[in-house]
């Protein structure tokens, strides 16, 4: 089977970095992964299946992998070589379309019995992700064993599986997944007054598509966004107020009503979703998020650095939202075909042309483009 | 030697090159051959003894009695006095309010009149540093009175010190300055640069609440305002005439002083800005190539502060005291003396080359509404009569147009740019959807009243300002601009004049008739 394959390789790793830091999506062409035959992937048990991919995306957290730019904190937890691609829709060997869970669970692992957080339905906080009859890694595409979306065949659990209904697109069916994640942030808690979405990247507009219709706070949403397009998306999807992300201080003082010492709003936000998650993301959520407010983390950090008295001064939280639970995912199929969410997908690539893939994921906002996936339904051969 | 008329010309194959402002710089554009150039007259002759001037007319004043006779030991005075809005540059020391006011206080004082206050009438302008008063007043008058808290800035937003004197019979509410409002007389001391300041407009306006203020600087009274030069057929000065009345009526006695300054704008080496082309020296040509190439490599903060340092040589051309509408005849009459310029009908297209400031940008920034303004608000409503473009005609500015705001004179301004002119340029959305908001934000409030920033709702009045400009044009090109910025402002930019001139046809059509405002120095053109 054909496959990008992500190797364990100090000096590519380091020359990913290096070139990475130069332009975002150059760690494709001299970094670790590389296109290459392979023998399909073993099923771990009975009841894992076989799944050949017909889309899968590529996510701001493959494009850190590719650029070299992963915390280190991941290496416990993934296991190589793997394959990338989590956000999957592929074929069944009965013929039914799936969407892949990609979170490799207690149950997935064949744990028994399960940790607390995986009893309670929170797959997302599992405890055993680097435990049980599978090679380590909290997801598939970061997981040995099971290969991953970025290839012509994986491996599934059934319990990883849902059927996508017929009336759904695959260009739909892809963007589930990260979806799903986007309802997890906005269904967390429920606030009165003004909700700011900081990036305008996938996982920002989906944020604010599940915010307007899976919370509809009562006070505006405020989005941050760089590029028109994505001004227009994010107010398409139910943004109230689309500002670029250096004028959203000003936005939020105006909105609250706030007063501003120094660069620090007095009042600010209830809620600041960061859906960019860098030092100058976590630093304006600072400055913009109310006394008691909360800052939710929503797009993958990696090193920060950052100015932690606010948050101590005025009793903020910053809390990480990863991933999702099972109903997330089941709310985020109705909310990707009710909000229409298959326009994100803004252009396909086959494997052969992975570099421009993921450099064209890397440039997306710039190039007026949101969702870059992998199309594998022409390839020659789909083991 | 007696002044020249300002007077049109047509250009033909022999005109030189026309000079147009742009900001802090300047170009010179060839204009097709029939277009019309309307320039201003020369500088009025001054007055010989500007203080023998003003004596004169606080002791023969037109409508009242003579100054001396109206102060008695005891009394409160209030002298209020035009602020940084005017005179346009800043005049060369001594400033006309400093003399003014010497001599009101000369007077003040010999009739035993201790209880002097002095007012900076600000309306919702950004209040006046040490070392602006310091400059409009001098430094006897400063030292004499801000030390004790005698000299100040009205504060629009200050409701222990405002009045509620009554309202007009359409309903306008009038409060003004408490002080000034309960003193036993009230002295204003005007800077008339144009034919729009003065009159009743003075106190109903530069002492007012924006409670008040907003009874007329709003987009129905802008629209209706055809134009502000012209008194007679301006909303914005019935609707002050008729505040006027109601302080009248409530005992507030006001001895109005007016003057008139001479339309020399520019000091040397930028004279050659105010001079007819044909007309410049070799060293004036030359100026002009040193100081264009010069600027052109110069940081856009130091050129600010190289012409935010040029002090006009205005001088005093006439001083009028007493009744308030008996002496705004007068004063109008002679600013027309000085700005009026014939024109015979409309054109298809008006240029105009804006310069780097305006009355709400002293020191500070030309930001893109204030761009807007000048040339929609101001220049534009240059005219008597009616406009110098057609209906559906085409406005070509020259500006750089920075995204660029003075953060602490316009922190407003930079949120109306950013989040009203983001959503919408109609200037009745903008009012039904935005003012109440700006003009109760705490914040801007706060900055108001204890920073140097300019009121919460002054950038929607900028905007109004341009209503019936915006209302009345087919289309508004800015040539040179920053091109986000100026399709922000719902305008389209051109990288040259001949550009924006076939842009323009589009809209107006083939051949288009063209005129060229020569603006500064000011000119009202009367349009037949």
């Amino acid at each position: 089977m054909r496959a990008l394959r992500f190797e364990r390789s100090l000096p590519r790793f380091a020359a990913a970095k290096v070139a990475g830091m130069l332009a975002p999506g150059r760690g494709a062409t001299v970094g670790p992964l590389r296109l290459v035959d392979i023998d399909l992937p073993d099923l771990p048990t009975t009841d894992w299946v076989r799944l050949r991919p017909r889309l899968a995306g590529i996510c701001g957290s493959d494009l850190a992998t590719v650029d070299g730019a992963s915390s280190r904190y991941f290496e416990p937890i993934v296991s190589f070589p793997f394959v990338p691609g989590h956000e999957v829709v592929g074929d069944l060997d009965d013929g039914t379309r799936a969407v892949v869970v990609p979170v490799l669970h207690c149950a997935v692992r064949g744990i028994d019995p399960v940790c607390d957080w995986c009893a309670a339905g929170h797959i997302n906080r599992c405890e055993r992700v680097a435990f049980g009859h599978l090679d380590a890694g909290l997801q598939t595409g970061y997981c040995a064993d099971t290969g991953g979306g970025w290839s012509t065949s994986m491996v599934a659990h059934t319990l990883q599986l849902r059927t996508v209904p017929d009336g759904m697109s695959d260009e739909e069916a892809v963007m589930v997944e990260p979806t799903a994640c986007a309802v997890h942030a906005a269904v967390a808690h429920r606030t009165e007054g003004v909700t700011v979405v900081l990036g305008a990247g996938t996982i920002g507009l989906l944020t604010i598509a599940a915010l307007r219709r899976l919370v509809d706070p009562r006070g505006p949403i405020v989005a941050t966004a760089r590029y028109s397009e994505q001004r227009r998306l994010a107010a398409a999807l139910g943004a109230d107020m689309v500002v670029e992300p250096g004028e959203v201080e000003r936005a939020v003082r105006r909105a609250t009503g706030s007063l501003q010492a120094g660069a620090q709003l007095t009042g600010g936000a209830d809620r600041v979703l960061d859906c960019v998650g860098s030092s100058e993301s976590l630093a304006q959520a600072l400055r913009i998020v109310r006394p008691g407010g909360v800052v939710d983390l929503v797009g993958m950090p990696a090193h920060v650095s950052l100015d932690l008295t606010s948050l101590w001064h005025r009793e903020v939280a910053i809390v990480g939202r990863y991933a999702y639970s099972a109903e997330d995912f089941t709310a985020a199929f109705g909310l990707v075909a009710e909000a229409r969410l298959g326009q994100l997908v803004s252009a396909t690539y086959p494997l052969d042309r992975f570099e421009d893939a993921i450099r064209h994921a890397a440039e997306a906002g710039r190039r007026g483009a949101v969702k870059i996936a992998f199309d594998l339904r022409n390839e020659k051969v789909r083991n | 030697m007696a002044h020249r008329p300002g007077f049109v010309l047509e250009v033909d194959r022999s005109t030189p090159p026309t000079l147009f402002m742009r900001g802090e710089g300047f170009s010179l554009e060839r204009l097709p051959v029939g277009s019309r150039i309307v320039y201003p007259s020369e500088a009025l002759p001054l007055l010989n003894d500007p203080e023998g001037a003003i004596r004169h007319a606080l002791l023969n004043p037109v409508g009242t009695d003579p100054l001396p006779a109206l102060l008695f030991p005891g009394m409160k005075l209030t002298i209020a006095f035009d602020d940084i809005s005017l005179p346009l540059p800043p005049m060369r020391a001594p400033d006309v309010r400093q003399r003014v006011i010497e001599a009101v206080l000369d007077m003040a004082a010999d009739a035993g009149v201790d209880d002097v206050h002095l007012i900076a009438a600000l309306a919702l302008h950004r209040r006046m540093t040490e070392a602006e008063l310091r400059h409009a007043l001098g430094d006897r008058v400063y030292d004499a009175f801000a030390p004790r808290g005698l000299l100040y800035n009205h504060d629009a937003e200050d409701p222990e010190n405002l009045l509620f004197i009554g309202e007009t019979p359409q309903g306008e509410e009038v409060e003004i300055n408490k002080r000034a409002a309960e003193s036993d007389l009230l002295v204003y001391v005007n800077i008339n640069l144009v034919a729009m300041d003065g009159g009743h407009k003075s106190t109903a306006t530069g002492l007012a609440s924006y409670r008040s203020l907003r009874h007329h600087h709003n987009v129905k009274t802008m629209r209706h305002s055809r134009s502000f030069m012209d008194q007679r057929h301006s909303e914005l000065h019935s609707s002050n005439w008729r505040m006027g009345e109601v302080l009248r009526k409530a005992g507030v006695k006001i001895f109005q002083i007016e003057t008139t300054l001479n339309n020399d704008t520019f000091p040397k080496p930028f004279d050659f800005l105010q001079k007819r082309e044909w007309e410049w020296s070799a060293k004036d040509r030359a100026t002009f190539v040193a100081s264009s190439r010069s600027l052109a490599r110069t940081p856009d903060r130091i050129k600010r502060s190289i012409f935010n340092s040029i002090e006009a040589p205005h001088n005093l051309t006439g001083v009028n005291a007493g009744e308030i509408e008996a002496v705004h005849e007068l004063t109008t009459a002679k600013v027309f003396e000085q700005q009026l310029v014939h024109v015979d009908g409309q054109s298809d297209i008006l240029t105009m080359g804006l310069p780097y400031i305006c009355p709400y940008n002293v020191n500070s920034v030309m930001n893109p509404i204030l761009v807007m303004c000048l040339g929609l608000g101001y220049f534009f409503n240059l005219y008597r009569n009616k406009p110098l473009v057609r209906e559906g005609g085409v406005l070509i500015m020259s500006h750089p147009t920075p995204w660029a705001f003075h953060p602490v004179h316009h922190p407003s301004y930079i949120d109306f740019f950013e989040q009203v002119l983001a959503d919408t340029t109609d200037p009745i959305e903008i009012e039904k959807k935005y003012e109440k908001s700006f003009a109760e934000d705490e914040w801007y409030r706060h900055l108001y009243r204890t920073s140097y920033a300019y009121h919460g709702v002054h950038p929607f009045y900028m905007w109004y300002w341009g209503a019936h400009a915006l209302e009345h044009l087919g289309g508004v090109i800015i040539i040179g601009g920053d091109t986000k910025a100026v399709r922000r402002l719902g305008f389209k930019p051109a990288s040259t004049l001949r550009d924006a001139l076939e842009m323009a046809e589009d809209v107006v059509g083939r051949d288009p008739s063209i005129t060229h405002l020569h603006a500064p120095p000011i000119l009202v053109a009367e349009v037949s």
